[in-house]
């Protein structure tokens, strides 16, 4: 079946000659390295709107009193004399939960680098579904659009936090932005749930059909895997989160009672009865946790092909690295509950998901220790993709052992919603999949853009980002132990928070300075695509099969045929070979030990 | 016209990077090296970078927890808050013990196996005995974790009682609290939202006979030493009532009921007396002083914890725990439903 599917395209690839014009190139493109870039410029664009954002809500926090004229200029009416209003306030932590979550760590993320490197490396011409992958992109693009107008409506963009519990989220009349923005976010929501699916399915089915000659499951890279558990992860769990939103649509728009039960709100009796807001916790988390993952293991994917390439090493413990991928995945679903523990929900569940929950460090501290282990004894090669991923273990350590606690129902109990919270999930999810998204970017630039980053500002971004990244999240482990909650829009009411106003301070002004050192970051990639030196065809020197590819594109990836696998992608300093890199496509000699 | 400013400053600016960027471009073209390529100084620069982080982390974290956990909330107040606060410890501190020992390999290897030029790394693609022991060994320190905290959270949830608890229902709306005594018969009376109806805030039902001693007030005082029953309430969205002094949290659903039941074991007189206190109340004043602000003195809070609207940061109640003479001659001069509605 796969050969069938790659002859027939090598085939259609000599007959008939594609003239590509500007539109079918570069706009409604079905060739997967394309969209992989539109995914990737979507992305940073949405990325930017979401890191400003977080700027402009730290300057609040920071200085809850302050006039800035600056926020007049960019809120409007939302920030009369340049006071920020409490509604725009938490309309900006939403949306930059959203936007960041979604359209950055999710679309950002999994849809660029699985598009631009499911077919390559496993040796396709393609994806499964060129069309299905386009239509994947215009949904995401599509929802994006609508996200961003949703920010121009009257009574603002939703407001609810990225959760949107209703009933604060189904009802207009308790706060503005849960009129027409609320429509929107649920509008943009669908939209990229819908093209999410399309793209996941279309990774799922190209993996398992689409591999080359040679190339076994268990010679696949482990960016694959990362990808290809990703799109399972996907496929099963963001259907519930549609229901959930097609429901909170109902409860808002046709007067259903999903959610809603014995509601007076601003005065106003509601005629509403017999729904539970408990019921949209359970459906949002049962895709909630598990979008952590699919956040944060292709960026594990990524960060493995990246260590072991740099440290010219075999990832170590390859066989262990796939299946605490599996057993990550699966635990994935059966943990939701943890983010419930205060619901009200039957303290017995409390228990059950405690226990699910801690068992995840297992799989989690096996990954840690292997990348250690990678490095040990290495010849490292600090590439900025190098550092970026050597960054991602270490924020993935300190924020995954702060989930020990936060997973332990009783100690949740008095920091749950605190910044305590904050400071882990951001380190956790948030720093190591950027980490990995931009390990990837610096990694496969070359192959997307066919010129090289340049080093020095990769180093100076890396540093720049890995110290304000700490300075940042850090100190709220000791806001949220204060007590302090998150989503307040000031801390001024409450004088026994007067002493942690000093630590805001600090959060804010390295808030400042990483966003701003994404700017460099943002100035290496435009100006490597136009300027930077054009890439020999394998610039970091490895294994797997894209560095095979001609550094033009070309419809099809290779030139005749597509090359056969003959080993794992890990043969990095193999006694008996002269290089210290043994591509997957380079032929066994007799007896050579080793998969 | 400062419009007109800025897009100067912006022209001049974009022009400066534009000139540093050929300088740049002339100066890599006549040196004729590879710039991506990674040479051994980089590799050495590098190296020595990912050490002196890593240094720098762990000395910023003792300084951190050094200058800073004095704002940690001070001793809990409550009975399975010690109990809680316990558990925190022995899980704070094996993480904290863990972070110290992987942290630093991870940056020592870094900088030690940093590359050189002709040397070749070690070809060392697995040991099953080494996977064994990093996977059994947190399988084991987890499960001590997992079983310790079940069982705390049983215990929260468990109290061993002599007494029958007090029952006091909290009532959340935008934003305020409010609380209502169950009275002499320890019943609360049954509620809705759709009987409110003027004086009658919180739609008590007052044809249920047990509502009639109901007392509803805007302040939350407990006898110290009773165990306390809470019954949750919401009006309109959401809420989530935070006692942190108390370890205690629960969220308030509209359309349902929720509980949580503690002790508190400090009055706040005694809590004022407490020597951390005092001096966290102290480092405050000198704030507030300098602010210009009135004078802070030490309470216990209740507060919102579950985004609720604009006003969400604001949404507090002042909660005293007094002695049980106290909080009885207290109760006595509230009024109570039937005196009320």
């Amino acid at each position: 079946m796969a050969k069938e599917i790659n002859e027939e395209a090598i085939s259609h690839d000599d007959q008939e000659h594609h003239v590509e014009n500007f539109w079918t190139k570069y706009v409604f493109s079905m060739d997967h390295k394309m969209i992989g870039k539109q995914f990737l410029v979507t992305g940073m664009v949405m990325g930017v709107l979401g890191v400003f954002m977080s700027m402009l809500f730290r300057l609040q926090l920071a200085w809850p009193n302050e006039k800035f004229v600056i926020l007049e200029s960019i809120l409007g009416k939302w920030a009369p004399e340049g006071q920020m209003d409490p509604n725009i306030y938490l309309a900006l932590v939403t949306i930059h939960g959203t936007i960041m979550v979604f359209f950055v760590l999710t679309a950002g993320l999994s849809g660029t680098f699985s598009n631009l490197l499911i077919p390559l490396q496993i040796g396709a011409r393609d994806m499964a579904s060129g069309f299905l992958n386009m239509l994947s992109y215009w949904f995401f693009a599509a929802s994006s659009v609508v996200m961003v107008v949703s920010l121009f409506v009257e009574t603002g963009p939703a407001s609810g936090g990225w959760t949107v519990y209703p009933p604060l989220s189904a009802l207009p009349q308790a706060m503005p932005g849960s009129g027409a923005g609320m429509t929107l976010w649920l509008v943009s929501m669908t939209l990229f749930i819908a093209g999410s699916l399309l793209g996941s399915l279309n990774y799922i089915v190209t993996i398992i059909n689409l591999r080359t000659k040679g190339m076994s499951m268990d010679r696949l890279p482990l960016t694959i895997w990362a990808f290809f558990v990703t799109a399972i992860l996907g496929v099963l769990s963001f259907p519930v989160l549609l229901s959930a939103a097609l429901l909170l649509m109902f409860d808002r728009l046709l007067g259903t009672s999903f959610y809603l039960s014995d509601i007076m709100v601003a005065g106003e009796l509601l005629h509403n009865e017999g729904g539970s807001p408990v019921l949209y916790e359970h459906l949002f988390w049962f895709l909630g946790h598990p979008e952590v993952y699919i956040i944060l293991l292709p960026a594990l994917g990524i960060t493995s092909e990246v260590i072991a390439t740099n440290s010219r090493k075999p990832i170590f413990g390859y066989r262990a690295m796939i299946g605490s991928i599996l057993a990550i995945a699966f635990l994935s679903f059966i943990v939701w509950g943890h983010h419930m523990f205060i619901t009200g929900m039957n303290p017995f569940l409390g228990s059950v998901f405690t226990f699910t929950t801690l068992l995840i460090a297992i799989p989690s501290a096996v990954k840690a220790f292997n990348y250690i282990t990678t490095l040990w004894k290495g010849n490292i090669q600090f590439t900025p993709a190098m550092l970026f991923s050597i960054g991602l273990v270490s924020t993935f350590v300190a924020g995954g052992l702060t989930g020990i606690i936060l997973g332990d129902s009783a100690l949740d109990i008095n920091v749950h919603d605190t910044y305590f919270v904050v400071a882990h999930f951001h380190i956790v999810m948030g720093l190591s999949a950027i980490f990995g998204m931009f390990a990837g970017v610096y990694h496969w630039f070359p192959k997307m853009y066919r010129r090289m980053m340049n080093k020095t500002m990769g180093y100076l971004h890396f540093w720049l980002t890995f110290i304000s990244a700490y300075g940042v999240f850090f100190p709220m482990h000791f806001t949220g132990l204060a007590g302090l909650p998150r989503r307040y829009y000031s801390n001024a009411e409450f004088p026994m928070f007067d002493e942690i106003q000093d630590i805001n301070v600090i959060i804010t002004i390295f808030a400042i300075f990483g966003g701003l050192a994404q700017l460099i970051f943002l100035f290496n990639f435009f100006y490597s695509m136009w300027r930077g030196p054009v890439a020999p065809k394998n610039p970091w020197r490895s294994n797997t099969l894209e560095w095979t590819t001609p550094v033009e594109h070309i419809h099809g990836n290779w030139k005749g045929e597509i090359p056969t696998v003959y080993r794992w992608p890990y043969d990095y300093s193999k006694p008996g070979h002269d290089d210290d890199f043994v591509p997957q496509s380079t032929p066994r000699f007799k007896n050579e030990p080793g998969h | 016209m400062t419009g007109l400013l800025l897009a100067i400053v912006l022209f001049l600016l974009v022009l400066a990077t534009a000139q540093i960027v050929r300088i740049y471009e002339l100066a890599t073209k006549a040196s004729k090296r590879d710039e991506y390529v990674v040479t051994n100084k980089d590799n050495n620069n590098q190296g020595r970078l990912m050490l002196v982080f890593g240094i720098g982390l762990l000395s910023s974290f003792v300084w951190m927890v050094n200058a800073w956990s004095p704002i940690f909330l001070p001793k809990p107040s409550s009975l399975h808050g010690v109990e809680i606060d316990m558990l925190w410890d022995i899980s704070m501190g094996l993480i904290v013990v863990v972070f110290f020992i992987v942290q630093p390999i991870l940056f020592f290897f870094a900088y030690k196996y940093r590359g050189k030029e002709g040397q070749k790394a070690t070809y060392y693609e697995h040991n099953n005995k080494l996977e064994f022991i990093w996977t059994i060994v947190p399988a084991i320190v987890l499960a001590v974790l997992i079983v310790y905290g079940m069982t705390t959270w049983s215990n929260v949830w468990n109290p061993d009682n002599d007494e029958e608890p007090i029952v006091i229902e909290l009532y959340a709306q935008q934003f305020k609290w409010i609380a209502r005594y169950s009275g002499d018969d320890n019943t609360l009376g049954n509620a809705n939202v759709r009987l409110i109806k003027g004086v009658n805030i919180i739609g008590v039902d007052t044809l249920d006979a047990t509502s009639s001693d109901d007392i509803i007030t805007s302040e939350l005082h407990l006898p110290v030493g009773r165990p306390i029953k809470f019954m949750f309430r919401s009006q309109d969205v959401i809420h989530s009532a935070y006692m942190p002094h108390f370890r205690a949290q629960m969220n308030c659903v509209p359309g349902a009921q929720t509980s949580f039941q503690f002790t508190p074991t400090i009055t706040t007189e005694e809590i004022r007396m407490d020597p951390d206190v005092i001096k966290k109340v102290e480092r405050i004043n000198k704030i507030r002083l300098e602010a210009g602000k009135e004078f802070y003195e030490y309470d216990y809070l209740l507060l919102c914890n579950k985004v609720c609207g604009s006003a969400h940061y604001n949404m507090q109640m002042p909660l005293i725990v007094e002695t049980e003479a106290e909080y009885a001659q207290w109760l006595s001069e509230q009024k109570t439903v039937k005196e009320s509605i």
